[in-house]
């Protein structure tokens, strides 16, 4: 299974963090930490995948790619498959890039609740990858709408919630 | 109030304001933060639903980004979370997600407000509640909305169904008698119809299965069908992993599969697919040649891809293919060992495993040289992971791969030399374990330890101290095999020794008093022989051996009147010597001599290295000069050693005069004494120490009295300033590797019990008792300083320089299996003893929880239909069954099940004919039938079964499986037969 997603640009500022096994929250930015130490020494041209038993504990690979001035990280265990854990990355990135048009870090930075919401819906039940790549893109769209739905239901009500005020 | 909160909601600043003004980094981030905190800490008190929220998803977001805590804010994430609104809702359940945990207490507040939601028409507030959950589940948010999963589990809409299977994983695993209720339901989306279902549920199969796959070999077939039928690539590698697991399990299985998974590989445009059919096939299915020859080509094809990451991947898969199929290896050898100077670490790493796969003992040499000269111009990390490779590869199950003791230990020389070299622990170890081990390399190894110690570069790298000690002890312990004692006493006493920590320097000081005891030795007995030969054969040789009248020097040194009294002396004593040296001796002899444990001593060198007068007491003033300082050590290892050296030169000095400015007559007397105190040293330092079993201490008996638990705070008071030597700087009395006991050495040291045992030993007793650790006993013996010729030149800094063309060219020499090249010298015997030689493989039990879980998976499975939980508003309850009366008395069931999970089937095996009518039964049946009974019953019925099996098995759907009880006892032989 996944076991945390992390977004965090080549400075190791984190932008975006996800674990699926609760830690605290120094435990969570000494891991992103570890990452960020392992991923700086590694070139252009590498291979994607790292070994992090030692940051994540028995079994734990890592998937990383850099996009711009971003790392994308997926840690992950021996039942999901490196490749596809690479492919699964690329929709979620591709996904990101078409929700936000063009997506670059700043996007990222200023959309924490959508990008969260992608990342949701790519584990629908946490560790479970259970999306098709083509069908995230469409969930996806399909909860923007529903968070407009409601946003439209809440402007009504805050209306009416002023006018009742008022008078 | 009312106005104030709307001031509050228009004025709050949002996430996007708090971002954008993070961003400007008008204030300093640290500053900005915690006055956002400080708005935050206030605005989440509002009674407004929206200030709250909004302060919540502020809170979330600086928990998430910035590492802040938020487990303060608990209660009011349960708050949010019971908003009405979906917008407010979202928010809390993101955070609740994020910051709850087992030990959030306000945890069973949100229990109610779940069931509320996962019952909520609009799917979305379902969604976000089963998200939520499959975080944050406990036992007992797990335990109360069971019912309402196992009701989503069939719901019509797919978003909600597919999470609440992804939940099902997190439930079963905090609550696994959920398994009971919701197990048929969860196998029944195996067979749905929209791959979103198939490919959560498998995904779920396969994590369950990754813990305990045992439990799922009876779905088999369903998952058979999903490997034949599916045509999505992330449906299939999930599968596979699972057949993966099943197929270890139940060898029967391979055949079915193999094949399907031979086509998938070869049809599959996807890398992913592939790679995992290959990966399922070196790992699982590695007895089907023609598969293993297939997963092999398309290994290939990924080893040349020019992408890192396939590169990486297959040679992965080509490590695992290694243990079994070596040949793979092989013939991809070049691309492996190119890969040796590949940019990636990662692929340097795989492929240096790879070239280490491929030693066998025939091209060890080669391949070692080859790393060695690779590591001295790899960065420091990669040299030392090519270090330890070699030294692990080669010290694998007693040095099995080494036949040439003599080069093996010249290359250990040369490693220690590397100047990145940080693996001194493992090189110290396999000094002294070869040491002790393999007698006839003893005299390489004191050459290079000679080489090492002489060195005064070497002294002040601090990765190089292990060794060190190790080459100090090694040259104390076989010091007779040195060629000149007194250069290497000068190297034990250099001045940079300083700069070792005081543990080694300890060990220098005691190789040091080993060295002298055996030069003074060898002088005495030279005097003594010169004196008169047969005086001294009376005194020292007393531990006479067979073989003594029968020896004669076996160089032929030259020195003629030692010759007799040496030989004695050597049965005496049992002083070692190298098998090359045996060689030399004249035929008659060497049989005798190798009768005699193949031990004699060498005077070759003894002219060369005479032990004058003059030499003896420069040695002796070296030694006072060099040590005296450190009598007043603060370090108690080093004043306590060096003043046992200064004392005993003490009573050696009023000996010496004497004995030398006597004439004959008083020349026995005195010299009697003086070699008296020196024999019983050197006996003291005679004992060969062996290999010593892990399990040595073991053995000992607890003797009476001895309270081990007793409190011993009290000695901490006495002991509290001393500074403990620590344990690991020598290692000889601790199981440093997994040893045995030396006990092969015993009839050496039986022949040194003969010799007189004076007062002394009592003496040399206690100072063994109060050095414990330390002490390091070995052999003194006399005169043998040897000259043997090296065995080969070790002079390597020859070659340094070749490339990674080189290197494959060389290696592809070495590589190539060679059929065995006859070895110009038989391999030495390496001492090593069966008792205790397994390493005790303990088998790893998993932990309680997965039990529960397999229990219930397996009652699930193999028997009972499923049994409603204690929860009493089970919903499903009232569709599926009409137990409703039963459920009080089925609440203890589940553990009574998996106590007799072996039996309790077989009651209804028993009788068949009433097996599918009467399920409502079951359940009752079994608690009145009593255990013993069932013992009783249990082998008929095993039999039964096992003939009934093939009219039961024809049927797939995993309901009906579900309902008929299947016996675990007899599972292995059920599963083909589904599959057929």
């Amino acid at each position: 299974m996944i076991r945390a997603v992390i977004v965090m640009n080549n400075q190791g500022k984190p932008r975006l963090s996800k674990f699926y096994d609760f830690q605290p929250v120094e435990k969570q930015q000494e891991l992103i930490r570890c990452v960020y130490e392992v991923l700086r020494t590694r070139a252009e041209n590498m291979s994607n995948f790292i070994q992090a038993n030692s940051i994540f504990g028995p079994d734990a690979w890592l998937v990383y790619k850099n996009y711009a001035t971003l790392y994308f990280i997926f840690v992950f265990d021996s039942s999901e498959n490196e490749l596809a854990m690479l492919d699964l990355m690329q929709v979620f990135v591709e996904t990101l890039d078409k929700c936000l048009s063009n997506a670059c870090e700043l996007d990222i930075v200023f959309n924490f609740s959508k990008v969260g919401k992608g990342l949701k819906c790519n584990h629908a039940g946490p560790k479970i990858n259970d999306l098709v790549a083509q069908l995230i893109a469409h969930d996806f769209l399909s909860e923007l709408l529903s968070e407009l739905n409601c946003l439209l239901v809440e402007l009504l009500g805050f209306c009416i919630f002023l006018a009742s005020n008022l008078i | 109030m009312a106005g104030s909160s709307i001031m509050e909601t228009l004025f709050q600043r949002t996430l996007d304001d708090i971002i954008k003004g993070l961003r400007l980094q008008l204030i300093g981030e640290s500053a900005f933060i915690s006055k956002a905190m400080e708005e935050i800490r206030r605005e989440i008190k509002s009674t407004d639903p929206h200030t709250k929220s909004t302060a919540l998803q502020k809170l979330t977001y600086f928990n998430s980004v910035h590492g802040l805590d938020m487990s303060w804010a608990a209660f009011h994430v349960v708050e949010v979370i019971g908003s009405s609104r979906f917008a407010h809702k979202k928010i809390g359940y993101l955070a609740a997600s994020q910051s709850f945990h087992d030990g959030t207490d306000v945890m069973l507040l949100i229990t109610n407000q779940l069931r509320k939601d996962l019952t909520s028409t609009n799917e979305f507030e379902v969604s976000l509640a089963l998200e939520c959950l499959s975080r944050i589940a406990t036992l007992d948010l797990a335990r109360d909305l069971t019912p309402e999963i196992f009701t989503l589990l069939s719901s019509s809409k797919n978003l909600v169904r597919k999470k609440a299977i992804g939940v099902i994983l997190r439930v079963f695993g905090v609550y696994p008698d959920a398994v009971r209720v919701c197990f048929k339901r969860l196998v029944e989306n195996l067979e749905s119809p929209d791959p979103q279902m198939v490919s959560a549920t498998v995904g779920v199969f396969c994590e369950l299965a990754s813990k305990d796959p045992g439990s799922y070999l009876p779905l088999a077939p369903e998952f058979y069908k999903i490997l034949v039928d599916s045509k999505n690539n992330w449906i299939l590698i999930k599968v596979m992993k699972i057949f993966a697991k099943l197929v270890q399990l139940e060898p029967r299985l391979a055949k079915r599969v193999v094949e399907p998974i031979c086509e998938h590989m070869a049809r599959t445009g996807a890398k992913s697919l592939m790679f995992e059919c290959v990966r399922t096939i070196v790992t699982s299915l590695a007895e089907y040649e023609s598969a293993v020859k297939h997963a092999v080509v398309k290994i290939r094809e990924l080893l040349i891809d020019d992408d890192p990451n396939l590169k990486y991947l297959g040679l992965q898969a080509l490590s695992i293919v290694a243990s079994k199929h070596l040949w793979a290896v092989l013939e991809n050898k070049e691309v492996v060992i190119k890969s040796l100077s590949d940019a990636d670490p990662n692929i340097k790493l795989e492929s240096l495993r790879l070239v280490m796969a491929m030693v066998s003992d025939s091209n060890v040499s080669e391949i070692s040289r080859v790393l060695v000269n690779y590591a001295l111009k790899s960065d420091p990390e990669f040299c030392n992971e090519i270090l330890g490779s070699i030294l692990s590869t080669c010290g694998r199950n007693f040095y099995e791969k080494i036949i040439d003791f003599d080069w093996y230990v010249s290359l250990l020389g040369e490693m220690s030399r590397i100047p990145h070299c940080q693996k001194g622990e493992e090189v110290e170890n396999q000094f002294i374990d070869i040491g002790m081990r393999v007698k006839d390399v003893r005299p390489e190894l004191v050459r290079v330890a000679r080489d090492l110690l002489i060195d005064p570069a070497l002294l002040g790298n601090p990765f190089l101290n292990r060794i060190l000690s190790a080459a100090a002890w090694v040259s104390g312990e076989y010091v007779e095999f040195s060629k000149n004692p007194f250069e290497l006493m000068e190297a034990l006493l250099q001045p940079r020794t300083s700069l070792l920590p005081p543990s080694i320097r300890a060990v220098y000081i005691h190789s040091a008093f080993k060295v002298l005891i055996f030069c003074l030795h060898s002088y005495f007995f030279q005097r003594k022989t010169i004196a008169s030969s047969s005086l001294s054969s009376n005194d020292l040789a007393q531990g006479v051996s067979d073989s003594v009248s029968v020896r004669e020097s076996p160089k032929g040194s030259g020195s003629a009147t030692c010759e007799a009294p040496a030989n004695e002396l050597d049965g005496g004593f049992n002083p070692r010597i190298p098998s090359q040296l045996s060689k030399d001796i004249p035929t008659g002899n060497g049989d005798e001599m190798i009768v005699t444990h193949g031990q004699t001593s060498s005077f070759a060198s003894l002219e060369k290295n005479s032990f004058t007068e003059d030499s003896i007491s420069n040695l002796l003033n070296l030694i006072e000069m060099a040590l005296g300082p450190l009598s007043v050590s603060h370090e108690i290892e080093l004043q306590e050693r060096a003043r046992n050296i200064l004392g005993f030169i003490e009573l050696i000095k009023q000996e010496i005069p004497g004995s030398l400015d006597q004439g004959e007559g008083n020349f026995e007397r005195e010299q009697l004494k003086a070699s008296e105190v020196i024999n019983v040293m050197r006996d003291a330092f005679s004992k060969e120490l062996g290999p010593v079993s892990i399990s040595a201490q073991e053995r000992v008996p607890v003797p009476d009295g001895l309270m081990l638990n007793e409190n011993l705070c009290d000695l901490e008071k006495i002991c509290g300033d001393v500074q403990l030597p620590s344990t690991s700087s020598f290692s000889l009395g601790t199981p440093h590797s997994k040893e045995k006991i030396g006990v092969s050495l015993l009839n050496l040291q039986s022949k040194e019990e003969s010799e007189p045992s004076t007062e002394s030993t009592s003496l040399l007793a206690e100072h063994r008792k109060r050095h414990g650790l330390y002490y390091l006993s070995s052999e003194k013996n006399e005169i043998s300083s040897t000259d043997y010729p090296p065995a080969n030149e070790m002079k390597l800094q020859d070659d340094l320089h070749d490339d990674a063309e080189d290197l494959v060219k060389l290696t592809e020499q070495s590589l190539v299996p060679k059929k065995k090249p006859n070895h110009a010298k038989p391999r030495p015997v390496v001492v090593r003893l069966d008792e205790g030689d397994e390493v005790s493989i303990v088998a790893k039990k998993p932990d309680s929880k997965d039990d529960l879980l397999s229990g219930a998976v397996r009652d699930v499975l193999f028997g009972n239909e499923a049994i409603p939980t204690s929860s009493q508003r089970n919903p499903s309850d009232k569709s599926s069954s009409k137990r409703k009366g039963k459920e009080k008395v089925n609440i203890d069931l589940p553990s009574e099940l998996k106590e007799n999970l072996g039996d309790e089937e077989k009651p209804d095996l028993g009788n068949p004919s009433s097996r599918r009518s009467k399920h409502r039964t079951h359940g009752k049946e079994r608690r009145h039938r009593s255990p013993g009974k069932n013992d009783e019953e249990r082998e008929e019925n095993v039999q039964k079964e096992k003939q009934k099996s093939s009219h039961r098995h024809g049927r797939h759907k995993a309901r009906q499986r579900a309902d008929g009880p299947l016996n675990v006892v007899a599972q292995a032989a059920v599963i083909p037969d589904f599959l057929l």
